[in-house]
């Protein structure tokens, strides 16, 4: 696995790497290179040039902001894993980095990568959608956007940044009261990226849910929401009946076009959305209450 | 101290340097003036070449030369077949290094560039323009026999053999009146080996001398020269092949490989050292690959459990060329097998070896055994639902009974010894199969869908007799060579012609050297994998080191307590008659303290102050041991799974394992191997598949996509075992190293028939996954 041959830089900070950037066209950011290398390796992609982002401190980190909690865009999958801001404040987020890859993986790849690479795949694309998430954008002036989540991901490893911006920080708010939260993962035995994830969020208050989120990942180009599961489960008193009835409304908000390989088919994928969409709903309900 | 040290589950010798990172495998070595080569490998199945044009590559930075068949076809040989099967119409197509005008499989080598770096040398394959005209690819074996594509002019219907075995009549006995008869369509899934080292070659050719060494990752340094020696015309005493860390080969490094010779054909032709190292993605597609079988077969029997005969056709896929040893795989190591561990009389089987435009099918772990048990294991839980009776009462009814010296099955082989009742009533014991029976049965009345798989084997192993090499058209002998040499000191140097690969024979040796002769284990270093220094030996596959090599090394130990004993007795001015050997200890019989220790011995033999008359001076012996007969491993595994018709998900919830390799000289290697052979075989059952497009591209191709199992998907496995000796091996040992994988996918899958028949399956095509799981169920429902 030998890549083509690329010119390296190491981005002191964000204005830095946005020069640089600017300066090398054809060049693409390294947030950990846990899906860039192996495309360069297998010669998928040839870049002249990559930008380093893991040496800028201010990139990293979890911090408590504006009522929810903000992640550096190069901060590890391991470190949002085992944040204990997110553990009290949004802990699905932890709990979909937690299953990322592996324990290599999860030690080099960041959450702006993953976010940014926007692989139909992977699970953060799934929870951040769910959680309502913005995204912070750097632009090359050096003004920053924020970019909702829901508007956040475009296509298949299309996101909503720019040739000239760089993803500096993914914001994520707190769980409001009586909301619990959950990510149900099939993992490809293989890859062990999602065949599907399906990430639930939903608020308890006198016995009955009053809000329902429902996010599938891995069946679509992008998070897909489930409305009708959602407005089923509303009023619903989230029992296993009432689960299951609003989950069997899952393949509907599908739509027709379905991702589908040899080891799940997209037959095959729309029956497991609903199987995990239930089991995500259910793990949420318990942690509600 | 024999009876310490063999059998003790001493740690393994060669896990710190392994461990530590401090092992030596053929790419971690570096030559001054080194080059590195890569090899172009064609995009097509099939295609014929129109044109190559190697110049632009020729001058990118750094290269040094790009070779193409116009280069090596005048100086090298074309690739042979090892396994020349008699009676059986092979066809061994023309197998060239390096492809002239006709590509046959996705991988097939096109040119070789030798560049300064290996970056270079890749960045240089871009540049080489082929044209090429794509022709229609097979990539089906059974299809492919009635193909109008034609791989091969010298193979027409693209047949490379057809074998047959018969014993009985099983014609008769299909057609006897009452009759219980059932049968199967079978495929064997294509497996992709994955060693964790991919391989490598690095090739020195020292033009004043003639003399070229090259270091290779392969599982039989001793073949690679002989088979290299014949390709490339340097002669044997002028070739010198090093394995040193062998990072795992399962079958896919018995083979000789172009590349290996290219790199060694690029060496001499640069005169400086040239490295080549297959990538991952290479490794998936020019790495030779296992299993690959479709299988109509059929058993019957009698409503009272009997089961009378087996008969079958094979069509077995061997890909674009025919590897090494690949023609005696799913025949002689296959066929011969169709009788099990039971008393089978009447058994016929054709088998067809097919080319197709696929990467060339090897030998992997267990090599046509797990074929053979898996048919017949699939057939006999079919054969008891059919006739109402549990399965493994049905195997009880049929096994072989208990013997020691020599039992003739219907095929023509002679079994060493078994107790294979004595493995399933232990097994059954173990796991209480009658309460797990219970279990499953509440289980299914609250709607949870528990199987159970139970299955009895048998393997040929320890290859084997060279007499019978010969006349199955193994192109080489079988026999195992071990030196022993004492050093003055009494430390010891054990020199084996086989080549350990992760099989820990650095510590069995040493314990069998500690067992004989009393030398403490950390005084016993084994060499191997050098054909410089090590004798002439065939290599490790065929669960045959310890079987076959084991045996060596203790011919060559009894010789040298022999000779102990003649010089001990001098010595001690006694007669030999008056001698007596304990614990590393040499004295006259009643006298034990004043004894000559193996010490004493190897330095008065090495000094030579007072030989007997007409005794050499040194201690030391070697011995080429040709086994009388085959080894016979046996056991019965059983699975426990659950399984949810919903998902199609599978929970495997216990593994169970009794083997049976006779006298286990370390019990811990031995449940190491066990463990990991099973971990291999269920790794079929439940993920592993080689998957080509119609137009011979591998759609698994890499790690992504192609799952082997890992440590979190199975529970902790529960394996026990049972002792029957050998009676024909010098210290009784069996081989252990294929046994898990050749019943492993059997049981696991009989294990999900046997959850899901309740809702009328009956089959589920391996690899089992959770869409296939559910589709059978969605199939059954709709038959229903």
């Amino acid at each position: 696995m030998y890549a083509p041959s690329f010119d390296y830089h190491r981005a002191s900070s964000v204005a830095d790497a946005q020069r640089l950037l600017a300066a090398n066209p054809g060049a693409k950011l390294l947030a950990g290179g846990h899906s860039l290398l192996p495309m360069l390796k297998l010669r998928l992609a040839a870049p002249t040039a990559l930008i380093d982002l893991g040496r800028i401190a201010a990139l990293r980190g979890v911090t408590a902001a504006d009522g929810g909690v903000r992640i550096g865009a190069m901060t590890t999958h391991a470190d949002v894993a085992a944040s204990p801001l997110l553990a009290t404040s949004c802990a699905v987020v932890a709990e979909a980095a937690s299953r990322i890859g592996d324990l290599t993986v999860r030690n080099r790849g960041t959450i702006g990568g993953s976010v940014a690479h926007a692989d139909p795949a992977a699970d953060l694309p799934t929870v951040l959608t769910a959680v309502g998430a913005r995204m912070e954008v750097a632009g090359a002036g050096g003004a920053t956007r924020t970019v909702d989540a829901a508007d956040f991901f475009q296509g298949m490893m299309i996101t909503a940044v720019g040739e000239d911006e760089i993803l500096t920080a993914v914001w994520v708010p707190a769980l409001p009261a009586g909301t619990g939260a959950a990510y149900a993962k099939f993992a490809h035995p293989a890859s062990r990226y999602a065949v599907l994830g399906a990430a639930a969020i939903v608020t308890v208050s006198g016995g009955a849910c009053t809000r329902a989120i429902i996010i599938v990942g891995g069946v679509t180009a992008t998070p897909t929401a489930l409305p009708s599961v959602a407005a089923a489960l509303t009023g619903s008193p989230l029992s296993a009946e009432s689960i299951a009835a609003a989950a069997a409304k899952a393949a509907a908000d599908l739509g027709g076009d379905l991702m589908g390989d040899l080891f799940a088919s997209a037959e095959y994928r729309r029956h497991m959305t609903g199987v995990y969409v239930a089991r995500a709903i259910a793990a949420a309900a318990a942690r509600a209450r | 101290m024999s009876s310490r040290i063999f059998g003790s589950a001493i740690r393994r010798r060669e896990d710190p340097r392994l461990l530590t990172g401090l092992g030596t495998f053929t790419d971690d070595i570096a030559l001054p003036g080194m080059v590195h080569a890569a090899m172009l490998r064609s995009p097509h199945a099939h295609a014929t070449i129109l044109s190559i044009d190697t110049a632009k590559a020729a001058k990118a930075p750094g290269v040094l030369a790009v070779y193409t068949a116009a280069d090596t076809a005048p100086a090298l040989k074309a690739m042979p077949c090892a396994w020349l099967l008699p009676n059986a119409d092979l066809k061994v197509a023309e197998y060239p290094l390096i492809a002239a005008d006709t590509v046959r499989y996705v991988g097939d080598i096109v040119a070789v560039v030798v560049a300064t770096t290996a970056y270079l040398a890749y960045d240089a394959l871009e540049l080489i323009e082929v044209k090429y005209q794509p022709l229609p690819a097979v990539v089906d074996p059974q299809k492919s026999a009635k193909s109008a594509t034609a791989i091969h002019a010298s193979a027409p219907g693209n047949q490379a053999f057809h074998w047959k075995v018969t014993g009985g009549d099983a014609d008769a006995a299909f057609a006897a009146p009452g009759a219980v008869v059932v049968r199967d369509r079978i495929i064997q899934n294509r497996l992709i080996p994955t060693p964790m080292e991919p391989r490598s070659a690095l090739a020195q050719w020292t033009a004043a001398t003639g003399e070229l060494t090259l270091w290779n990752t392969t599982q039989n340094p001793h073949i690679v020269r002989f088979i290299g020696s014949l390709v490339m015309g340097v002669p044997e005493d002028k070739f010198r092949v090093v394995a040193p860390e062998v990072g795992g080969g399962f079958g896919a490094k018995i083979a000789q490989y172009p590349a290996d010779f290219i790199t060694c054909f690029c060496a001499m032709r640069l005169n400086r050292p040239v490295k080549w190292t297959e990538t991952r993605s290479e490794n998936y597609i020019a790495t030779t690959h296992g299993r690959d079988h479709v299988q109509e077969v059929e058993m019957c029997g009698t409503t009272d459990g009997t089961i009378t005969a087996v008969r079958g056709t094979v069509w077995a896929g061997m890909g674009a060329y025919l590897s090494t040893a690949a023609p005696g795989i799913p025949t002689i190591l296959h066929g011969l097998m169709l009788c099990g561990p039971y008393l089978i009389q009447n058994v016929k089987e054709d088998v067809f070896g097919l080319y197709t435009n696929t990467t060339p099918v090897e030998a992997y772990r267990g090599a046509g055994r797990p074929e053979a048990t898996y048919l017949l294991e699939r057939l006999i839980d079919r054969f008891a639902h059919a006739i109402g009776k549990d399965p493994a009462e049905v195997r009880r009814i049929n096994l072989i009974p208990k013997f020691d010296n020599g039992h003739p099955v219907a095929t023509g082989l002679v079994y060493d010894s078994g107790n294979y009742h004595g493995a399933l009533e232990k097994l059954m014991a173990h796991v209480n199969y009658d309460g797990l029976r219970k279990e499953q049965a509440a289980a299914r009345a609250v709607g949870r869908y528990l199987g159970i798989g139970i299955c009895t084997y048998v393997e040929v192993c320890g290859l084997g007799p060279s007499q019978v090499a010969g006349a199955i058209g193994f192109q080489g002998g079988l026999w195992e060579s071990a030196i022993v040499r004492f050093h003055p000191s009494g430390k010891v140097n054990v020199f084996i012609g086989t080549k350990p690969h992760g099989q820990g024979e650095e510590t069995t040796f040493a314990q069998i050297v500690s067992s004989e002769l009393g030398v403490d284990v950390n005084d016993v270093k084994v060499m191997h994998g050098d054909t410089d220094k090590t004798p002439m030996g065939w290599g490790t596959y065929g669960s045959r080191t310890t079987a076959v090599g084991g045996a060596a090394l203790a011919v060559a130990l009894r010789k040298i307590k022999d000779k102990a004993l003649a010089l001990s007795a001098h010595l001690l001015e006694a007669a030999v008659e008056d001698m007596d050997y304990a614990d590393g200890k040499f004295f006259v019989k009643g006298t034990p303290a004043k004894a000559k220790t193996i010490q004493d011995v190897a330095l008065m033999a090495n000094v030579a102050w007072n030989m007997p008359a007409g005794m050499e001076a040194g201690l030391e012996a070697s011995s080429f041991y040709d086994p009388p007969n085959f080894v016979y491993p046996f056991g019965a595994h059983l699975a426990l799974v659950e399984v949810d018709p919903v998902t199609g998900a599978i929970d495997v919830k216990r593994y169970a394992a009794v083997d049976d390799c006779g006298p286990q000289i370390n019990p811990m290697i031995v449940e190491g191997q066990v463990h990991g052979g099973i971990v291999q075989g269920v790794g079929q059952a439940l993920w592993e598949e080689a998957v080509y497009a119609d137009n011979g591209q591998l759609l698994t191709g890499s790690l992504m996509d192609y799952a082997i199992p890992r440590a979190d998907v199975l529970p902790d496995l529960e394996i026990l075992s049972t002792v029957t000796p050998s009676p024909h091996h010098p210290l009784g040992v069996k081989g252990i190293g294929e046994a898990g994988t050749i019943v492993s996918t059997c049981t696991m899958y009989n294990a999900v028939v046997d959850a899901l028949r309740p809702l009328g399956v009956e089959d589920v095509p391996m690899p089992m996954t959770p869409e296939r799981v559910w589709r059978a169920v969605q199939t059954a429902k709709k038959g229903a």
